[in-house]
């Protein structure tokens, strides 16, 4: 296995503390390209080159500052009392009001708590169902010669484009007939049939990178086909199952139509329905209990955004994930 | 590099199998089916079949309660005479057409400030391209609709330099911007495709084109947009197919009616009127088809167009 992990496997993630991390992960720096430019700009380190990267601060600054104001507003504003909130366009706190996020938690049918579990159980299931289905699809398209395969993966590759609501109406009528209205089936199945195929593409095109050799090897040793996927394919597509988590969480978790059109007793609400019938059921006296539960909403997905970002971003630059 | 170009390239790449391909087809048929069983089933059950099943209903008249009645071209002669469906187009054409261009010229811009080395560059790019990862969610959209309020967080500010901004969600003519505005915020994910292929335009270019005296507008036209033109290429394919199914944001932010006075009726969002709240599912799925063959008509429009812009390096 040591040996395995220290071959050149493309977009390998790098171990942790690894010297190369932070080049490695650079989006789409081959050969260090970003690099080179930089050192060429120190070098002709002109009083204008200066100004120009200060103005290049300056409205990046400014911008990002714009971009992400709302969210520190919505943040500060959910630690102050209710009738603030139209009033206070600032950031300052005087004090720290946590009743908005108490009064938020306990506001609905059920305790908030109650709906995360809920949300967890259809993230935690979609996310193993992509993981399996559309590694193994994958695996078939990336290294199986088989009659048909041209075809299939031409279809495939069209399925991401397919707009959902094509599918939808059959497939709610499939559903409440198999009786599956107000449970997670619906959301979670689909997965298990690798139908989000935008994995299928990614692991596809990770796979290919990976050297033929290694399973030729393996396969003079007299492994078959599950063998050399399970022992050195999975192994080596860490990084690729990796985005694929990520991303299946962060849209998993705030699906909203899946969860709209299937789930309509509050007892299996996920958290996007639950929020909606908060925002439906309040008049406009307790934005405070409602940005505190928003933010309590967006929490998971921040820190995974904190934690797997570079996956992210990887993930985006190679394949274009939306 | 995307599925788009895979695709494409696919169709060029047409030739017989080579004796190694058959000799290996052999081999390989039947594990292949075997770790292609699960999507095969998800593509017959769950993609393909309920596809040719909507395509049948769109003909019929189908309240879930009753079996659905054959009824021809109904559905289709009704959508023509349908204004709210009319409105619903309208609406949405708006919101493709000015927002995902917008958001695309903003991602450009960032992107091309972004790079070139500027220090804090990983900083940045997370700022950047954090609301994109929340701009789908409806704790987004529910701020949203207290920052367009009447007395929201933008008429706030705006109070302070003595204007007295107008309800920007509740009133007709700025409910959509502010719900374009939404998507322009979420420009992170393709301003990161963009700074990568920005990486990809190799330096020498650059160098020569300094050598020759050019001005940083020269290279930006003459350079940067002719190597980036096919990432724009696929970021627009893409975006357009995203935006054309744009829901929750306008579902929240509009209550779930796409007020005020339908100036927010995305025609996903009467869809879903019309299939889940009033269950008129075969009237549903002919506008769903009709959905994607507009879909369909944009993404062709785009391809045949990008031969006369796009510009492939090899």
């Amino acid at each position: 296995m040591t040996e395995l992990q220290t071959l050149p496997a493309p977009e390998k993630a790098p171990s942790s503390g690894g010297k190369s991390r932070g080049a490695k992960f650079r989006v789409g720096s081959p050969k260090g390209g970003g690099r080179k430019r930089e050192s060429r700009g120190t070098l002709a380190f002109s009083r204008s080159a200066r100004l120009k990267a200060m103005a290049k601060h300056a409205v990046l600054i400014i911008a990002g500052g714009i971009m992400i104001y709302p969210l520190l507003w919505m943040v500060v504003s959910s630690l102050r009392p209710n009738e603030l909130i139209f009033r206070e366009p600032g950031l300052w706190l005087n004090s720290l009001e946590m009743g908005n996020y108490t009064d938020g938690w306990s506001a609905l049918t059920h305790p908030f708590g109650h709906y995360m579990l809920n949300s967890a159980v259809v993230v935690i299931g979609s996310i193993l169902g992509n993981l399996i289905s559309c590694s193994m699809a994958a695996y078939a398209f990336a290294r199986l010669q088989f009659s048909g395969k041209k075809l299939f993966f031409g279809i495939m590759l069209l399925t991401i484009m397919l707009p959902f609501h094509v599918i939808i109406v059959p497939q709610y009528i499939l559903f409440s007939q198999i009786g599956w209205v107000n449970t997670f089936w619906p959301l979670i199945v689909p997965k298990l049939l690798a139908t989000d195929a935008f994995f299928v593409f990614l692991m596809v095109q990770f796979i290919r990178g990976i050297p033929t050799e290694l399973d030729e090897a393996a396969r003079i040793d007299g492994a078959g086909h599950p063998r050399i996927f399970l022992r050195v394919i999975l192994p080596l597509m860490v990084p690729a199952l990796a985005t694929t988590t990520i991303f299946t969480f962060i849209w998993t978790w705030n699906d909203f139509f899946g969860a709209l059109i299937y789930l309509t007793d509050p007892e299996m609400f996920t958290v996007p329905v639950a929020l909606r019938a908060f925002v439906d059921s309040q008049s406009a006296t307790s934005w405070g209990s409602l940005f505190a539960m928003s933010i309590v909403s967006l929490l998971p997905v921040f820190l995974v955004f904190l934690f797997g970002q570079r996956f992210l971003i990887k993930g985006i630059a190679t394949t274009g994930i939306k | 590099m995307s599925a788009i170009s895979e695709l494409s390239s696919m169709s060029r790449r047409k030739g017989p199998a080579t004796a190694e391909e058959k000799r290996a087809n052999r081999r390989d048929n039947k594990a292949a089916y075997i770790f292609l069983l699960p999507w095969l089933i998800g593509l017959v059950a769950i993609t393909v079949g309920p596809m040719i099943m909507s395509l049948y209903l769109s003909f019929t008249d189908y309240n879930l309660l009753q079996p659905p009645e054959w009824t021809g071209l109904d559905n289709f002669t009704r959508m023509l005479g349908d204004a709210r469906l009319h409105n619903s187009l309208r609406v949405t054409f708006t919101y493709v057409l000015v927002g995902v261009p917008l958001q695309l010229a903003v991602a450009l811009l960032i992107a091309l400030v972004l790079d070139k080395g500027l220090r804090g560059l990983p900083f940045y790019r997370s700022i950047f391209y954090l609301p994109s990862l929340l701009g789908g969610s409806v704790a987004v959209a529910i701020l949203w609709k207290q920052i367009f309020g009447t007395s929201g967080l933008v008429n706030q500010v705006l109070a302070m330099f003595g204007i007295t901004g107008p309800g920007w969600i509740s009133d007709p003519s700025t409910s959509l911007g502010s719900i374009i505005l939404l998507h322009v915020w979420t420009f992170g994910s393709p301003m990161i495709i963009f700074l990568a292929g920005l990486r990809q335009i190799p330096n020498m270019y650059y160098e020569a084109a300094e050598v020759d005296g050019a001005t940083t507008l020269q290279k930006f036209w003459r350079i940067t947009l002719p190597m980036l033109s096919p990432i724009i290429f696929f970021n627009l394919v893409l975006q357009i197919i995203g935006s054309f199914q744009s829901f929750t944001q306008a579902f929240i932010v509009s209550g779930g009616n796409g007020g005020p006075s339908d100036s927010t009726m995305f025609f996903t969002l009467y869809l879903y009127q019309k299939g889940f709240g009033q269950f008129e599912m075969g009237y549903a799925s002919a506008m769903a088809w009709f959905l994607l063959v507009i879909i369909g008509a944009f993404t062709a429009i785009n391809f045949i167009a990008s031969k006369y812009w796009v510009f492939y390096d090899d």
